[in-house]
């Protein structure tokens, strides 16, 4: 394993944010996988830490093929996690709001392209992310549908699902988007959780890493072969929303199979305990995400739901 | 008349509304002329509160000379100027970058569509934002180059300073400005002055442009105010001065006047040594319209931005 600079972002009174790629075997760049960018992603800050152990132990045991390199960046948000803020910097944006970048504009934008710059040279782009809602979801494998996203390729995973996401404005300055139209693959990883560390979906996720590498033939390593992932198109999902704000007392869990009409969850009056709403199953279906915070505001998104789909 | 343009409910207590001021006119007008003023999409932005109270006020003193409707939204995010932040304090999101929304999809989308549906039918909007902390700005138009032939006429009798036209980032096209102006309602954003701050005699000078611009579309019959033409300039006038190192940044020009090529317009010093890092030299002549105010400064920070030509 060999230690690499990627991008020096410089503060007046800070220490610099050297942000560092730990590379694997040699030759050939094949695989990036890109650690969170936000600063509350503490699950996917734990899960790249992992995986640079699992390789490093690999990597000595030489089961990384010749002429193959992997590159993992465990975060690019450092300046983030230690004032526990999920943006950067002291104009608090989002950096995966700020690919591909460059290097003359603004401080943001200097870091994005400079990292851009490296982790574009890798075919394969894997990056863990999570969703700006206080939610949980199902493990699976997004993707924006830019017209050179590869569902086949995604499906190596091994995750119970892929996304695959039409573009909104915004999507286009991700580098899930701006991967794909340097014609390289990006694949988005979202686990179960976010802001708690939890050992399984490490597990999990270092295994879909693995497995994937292993099925390109980047390592040679013995792994369950997973899901045959579940394809599904976002505007497919049943979105489910609160008709009333109160305390959120779910019935249901990610990745549950529930029945039109089911009970999902309780809404309650956060004075006198009475119960605003019953959150019914607007169809059958698998929930696929789930609000995980006590409160809930009016018209937030409750549950989304795989419609028609069994367990 | 206070209207309410949005609202849901939160979990404790308390519901988030966004309201508007319609003003109509005294005596009975057919197919009146309508205007909006909307502010406070940046919560730290709040030159357009002086506006919009400047606004009311003037048309209070003499209603018999208004022949149109004027709407006034002074906070489309109330949550934000409760708490001087920029995005949602909830979410950490930017509220420009939602729109046009949707009304039946989540609280977020549904605000944005709330709002967008609700200016539906002006004539004319103006989407009103401040500089933020860190650099301050004459008052000027952003013009985006796709609406620019529509707009013109009208950014031309705003009593600005500029007007200055770019060309439109995708990421933009989910701005308020922008989902207008593909809706049919000619929309344009002037930026002033600074963050957490207000400007008084850049206020009065917009809202002289705003009577100006009601005197054009005959819903004003009072006085004309006089107003001057705004500069015009493209992407191509304009010189970046950007900080090429970290340190503190002392301007030496005053914001708003002509510098020459060569001239120094501000150091970049470093407290901790007691030594000058380096001189911030502009490399036109011109107007110094951007000028930074916030000391600290990262590589990559706006120090300073020229309008050359076009005089
Ligand atoms: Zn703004």
């Amino acid at each position: 394993m060999q230690i690499v600079d990627l991008y020096d972002f410089k503060s007046t009174y800070r220490e610099d944010m050297a942000v560092k790629g730990y590379v694997f075997g040699s030759g050939e760049k094949t695989a990036c996988i890109i650690g969170p960018s936000r600063g509350n992603e503490y699950q996917q800050l734990y899960i790249c830490s992992q995986l640079v152990k699992k390789l490093t132990e690999l990597e000595k045991g030489g089961v990384i093929a010749t002429d193959k390199q992997i590159m993992v960046i465990p975060s690019v948000n450092f300046y983030g996690f230690n004032l526990a803020k999920d943006f950067f910097g002291v104009k608090n944006l989002d950096i995966n709001a700020y690919f591909p970048g460059n290097n003359y504009g603004e401080p943001i934008s200097r870091l994005t392209g400079g990292l851009f710059e490296k982790i574009k040279e890798y075919t394969y782009a894997i990056q863990f992310t999570s969703f700006y809602e206080r939610a949980e979801c199902v493990p699976h494998v997004r993707m924006t549908e830019t017209g050179y996203q590869n569902v086949s390729l995604a499906n190596l995973f091994g995750l119970p699902y892929v996304v695959v996401k039409k573009p909104v404005p915004t999507d286009t300055a991700t580098l899930n988007y701006n991967m794909q139209t340097e014609e390289n693959c990006a694949f988005n990883i979202y686990t179960k959780a976010k802001e708690q560390l939890d050992d399984a979906c490490t597990k999990n996720a270092i295994s879909a890493v693995l497995r994937f590498l292993t099925r390109m033939g980047i390592i040679k390593y013995e792994c369950h072969s997973g899901y045959i992932s579940h394809v599904l198109k976002e505007e497919d999902l049943t979105d489910v929303y609160a008709g009333r704000a109160g305390l959120f007392k779910p019935v249901v869990k990610c990745g549950e199979y529930v029945r039109y009409g089911e009970k999902m969850a309780e809404i309650l009056d956060t004075f006198d305990g009475s119960v605003r709403e019953e959150i019914a199953a607007s169809t059958d279906g698998i929930v696929f995400f789930a609000h995980n915070t006590p409160l809930i505001n009016q018209y937030e998104t409750a549950f989304r739901m795989v419609h028609r789909l069994h367990e | 008349m206070k209207e309410t343009v949005f609202e849901y409910e939160l979990p404790v207590g308390e519901k988030l509304r966004i309201y508007r001021n319609r003003i109509m006119p005294c005596s009975e007008i057919n197919s009146p002329g309508r205007i909006s003023i909307v502010s406070g999409t940046h919560g730290d932005e709040l030159e357009g509160q002086y506006i919009c109270y400047e606004v009311a006020r003037r048309i209070a003193l003499e209603p018999e000379n208004l022949m149109g409707i004027v709407d006034i939204y002074p906070a489309l995010n109330p949550f934000g100027i409760d708490m001087a932040s920029k995005n949602n304090p909830l979410f950490n999101l930017d509220m420009n970058r939602t729109f046009p929304g949707s009304a039946d999809g989540n609280l977020i989308e549904r605000v944005a569509s709330g709002v967008v549906e609700s200016i539906l039918g002006s004539d004319l909007c103006l989407d009103i934002h401040a500089s933020d902390i860190f650099v301050r700005e004459i008052p000027q138009v952003r013009l985006s180059e796709e609406f620019a032939a529509n707009l013109i006429q009208f950014a031309k009798l705003t009593n600005a300073d500029m007007i200055w036209t770019n060309a439109t980032a995708t990421v933009h096209e989910s701005t308020l400005a922008h989902s207008l102006n593909v809706l049919g309602v000619p929309t344009m954003v002037i930026e002033m002055g600074q963050g957490h701050q207000i400007n008084k005699p850049y206020g009065d000078q917009i809202v002289d442009g705003i009577f100006n611009i009601m005197c054009e579309l005959g819903m004003w019959v009072g006085t004309r105010p006089r107003t001057q033409l705004p500069a015009m300039s493209s992407d191509g006038s304009v010189e970046f001065i950007r900080s090429e190192k970290a340190g503190i940044f002392i301007p030496l020009k005053e914001h708003n006047h002509f510098v020459k090529a060569g001239e120094v317009i501000g150091e970049l010093l470093d407290p901790f040594a007691g030594e000058k890092i380096m001189d911030i030299v502009s490399a036109s002549s011109g107007l110094l319209f951007t000028q930074r105010i916030y000391p600290v400064v990262s590589e990559g920070d706006l120090l300073a931005r020229i309008l050359t030509g076009a005089f």
